[in-house]
């Protein structure tokens, strides 16, 4: 029992970790942008097509798809946040919600017309095939990967927003934008850079994910969800609260998993009802 | 006054007997058939789209007519949602003067739009679901089902692998009545065989990670893995029984998989599974023949070759539409006591559909091809055996259909 415990709840790490990359993008681009990016899940789908692409059409392998699969969707959030977002980021949140949104319906829509549902399959590269023993379960080294990239992604993210000057310049570009202009500092550029920066992180997450779900249209649209309720859970500002919280759920989904699967699908969004009652900032926001 | 008396007589006569030539043989002066199917979600690769066509490649190679009225084909998405389909259903049968819904993939949807159909005294014709509920319990007078059912499966699949020496087994289940359903109809072939069911996992459909149920399966010890799910959960959950190593030290058993899924999957990872399937492209000159067509046609966007939901909806339709030629009439009653009375041998198989609504016909049971075994595109499947249509599916007496008369 404890055995089957703990294989459980190391899957559920494994996931977590997996929510945390994910929703770090999001909380990025919520925390300094305020924008409620709903395209997350759709951008994360684009990343792992264009890891397939590169695989398929050209020949590119895993290890540059990691670099450029994250460029190429990268520079799609550079020109829809120039030509697009950008004229939103004064009014009402809702507005960028429901544009990003619709980019989302477009996108999942074309993708879905020209490869179907069932999707592509992506090849875990060899380096990384095969798995360890560890007694209670058979880890694939894979998703040992995914843990540490992860957790690397994630603290040197951390650290770049919270602890160096240019982290500084955003968060203070979010709280007074012309302030900072005044001071020289080119406020536009760095909001499209950081809108292109969470961005990429979703593509690198979409990668990431490539060889171990099937490549669908539809990949995105259903992980989206649970990536908002973390980000929500930890706190619509907070860096270190997406990551935490990400880990944290996907321990929690893990132990549901185990001991009432049915449940798996929603105790994300009970987990999230309670604590918005408790603490409606989230377990780590601020309140503005 | 007699004349105007004969001359009033004689127009009521005329009105009288040219009103009897008018009272439409066709209702509304066309037949009109509604494709009702996951267009854009988990199952649309094996349906969807495809069951478009190929209800158009039926009406086309009918003739596009018949009994001199047109036949026309609309489509519309139920989204997997049981509410969505019914009111769609309603509004087709109401407003649009549909005369028969098809397809109706999931079998919430069907479930939900049978009892609609019934009350209007129009036609299903369902091709896709799997519960065998559909012609059991919940059976009505006027549907038909007719490509497979769960029984058809966990006969084909479960009593051959049991068969071969997989006796213990543990399900992967979709938690929602199709899963539910073929895993009770496995798990009671597993019993009957001698085989033991150790547990079962149900998850939520359409679910991405699968790691989780994977590692409770084996931790069971079962020699077997059943999948009683289907389309994208599928995929998911083979790719990562892969990735686990869960085989092949324990076998998958693919209780519910379309060559779509084989297709996406790519042979490396479906190698060895053994499946069951009601039509299979390549199997006869007929059947190529008509899956080239299919393949070709230029509606068909991915250019993938009929599952057995598309090849079965295009025989289905062909036969209703034959139905009403003989009857001379669409309205429902007269068509489906046709359809009921006439057996059927065309490009999809060869048998006859029962009292219950049924299509009892032969059914397949083949193993996926290794990637070196196969030499063309498309060419993923051997054909095991082939399992009679007596063997294929439940008799009347044991589906308990309320209809039949005992």
């Amino acid at each position: 029992m404890t055995q089957a415990l703990f294989g459980q709840l190391l899957v559920g790490l494994i996931n977590g970790s997996f929510y945390a990359l994910l929703s770090l993008g999001l909380a990025i681009i919520f925390g300094l942008l305020n924008v409620v990016n709903f395209a997350h899940g759709a951008l994360y789908m684009m990343g792992a097509f264009a890891a397939w692409m590169l695989s398929s059409y050209l020949g590119i392998g895993y290890w540059w798809a990691l670099l450029l699969a994250p460029l190429a969707v990268g520079i799609v959030g550079v020109v829809v946040e120039r030509t697009m977002l950008r004229r939103l980021y004064g009014l009402d949140n809702l507005y960028g919600l429901l544009l990003t949104f619709g980019l989302t319906l477009i996108a999942e829509g074309l993708f879905h017309h020209y490869y179907g549902n069932s999707g592509n399959s992506y090849p875990v590269p060899e380096a990384l095939q095969g798995g360890v023993n560890l007694g209670f379960m058979f880890m694939p080294i894979y998703r040992g990967w995914v843990v540490v990239v992860s957790i690397v992604v994630c603290t040197l993210s951390w650290f770049v927003i919270e602890r160096t000057k240019l982290g500084a310049y955003l968060r203070a570009g979010t709280e007074n934008p012309r302030l900072l202009q005044a001071f020289g500092v080119n406020v536009p550029v760095m909001f499209t850079a950081t809108y292109g920066f969470g961005v990429a992180l979703a593509a690198f997450a979409g990668v990431m994910a490539a060889p171990v779900y099937q490549v669908t249209p539809l990949m995105g649209s259903n992980l989206v969800i649970v990536v908002f309720a973390v980000v929500v859970i930890g706190g619509m500002g907070s860096i270190a609260g997406a990551i935490v919280t990400g880990l944290g759920l996907g321990l929690v989904e893990g132990l549901t998993k185990f001991l009432y699967p049915q449940a798996s699908a929603v105790v994300i969004f009970v987990v999230m009802a309670i604590v918005l009652l408790i603490r409606p900032a989230g377990l780590f926001g601020r309140v503005k | 006054m007699l004349r105007i008396a004969r001359t009033l007589a004689l127009l009521a006569a005329a009105a009288a007997a040219s009103g009897a030539a008018a009272q439409d043989k066709v209702s509304d002066g066309v037949v009109k058939i509604g494709v009702l199917t996951d267009m854009t979600g988990f199952y649309s690769d094996l349906a969807g789209p495809g069951s478009v066509l190929a209800v158009k490649m039926a009406a086309a190679d009918f003739g596009g007519k018949v009994l001199g009225k047109p036949i026309e084909v609309v489509a519309a998405d139920h989204q997997n949602k049981p509410d969505i389909a019914s009111n769609t259903a309603r509004k087709w049968f109401d407003e649009e003067k549909v005369d028969a819904v098809v397809d109706l993939v999931n079998s919430g949807t069907a479930l939900a739009v049978m009892p609609v159909a019934a009350e209007k005294k129009r036609i299903t014709l369902l091709s896709g679901p799997a519960t065998t509920a559909i012609t059991g319990e919940k059976c009505t007078p006027y549907n038909v089902h007719y490509t497979y059912n769960n029984w058809s499966l966990a006969n084909g699949t479960g009593r051959e692998v049991v068969k071969n020496g997989g006796d213990t087994w543990f399900f992967i289940t979709a938690d929602y009545v199709f899963g539910k359903s073929l895993e009770a109809d496995t798990a009671k072939v597993v019993t009957e065989s001698g085989g033991k069911v150790l547990g079962h996992a149900l998850h939520p459909q359409s679910s991405s990670d699968f790691s989780s149920y994977l590692l409770q399966a084996q931790a069971s010890g079962a020699k077997v893995i059943g999948m009683a799910n289907a389309g994208a959960d599928t995929i998911n959950t083979i790719k990562q029984a892969k990735e686990f190593g869960v085989t092949p030290k324990q076998t998958l058993a693919g209780l519910l998989v379309f060559i779509s899924d084989v297709h996406s999957l790519g042979l490396d990872i479906a190698k060895n599974m053994y499946l069951t399937t009601a039509f299979y492209w390549d199997r006869t000159d007929a059947t190529r023949a008509f899956s080239k067509r299919f393949q070709s046609h230029p509606d068909n966007a991915k250019k993938a070759m009929p599952t057995m939901v598309q090849a079965g909806l295009y025989s289905a339709v062909t036969n209703y539409l034959k139905a009403i030629q003989a009857a001379g009439t669409d309205a429902a009653d007269a068509v489906i006591a046709k359809m009921k009375a006439t057996p059927i041998d065309d490009v999809f198989g060869k048998g006859s559909i029962g009292p219950d609504g049924l299509f009892r016909h032969d059914m397949y049971l083949v193993q996926v091809k290794t990637p070196q075994e196969s030499k063309y595109p498309w060419d993923y499947y051997k054909i095991v055996k082939t399992i009679p249509a007596a063997q294929a599916f439940p008799s009347v007496e044991a589906q308990a259909c309320p209809l039949v008369k005992k």
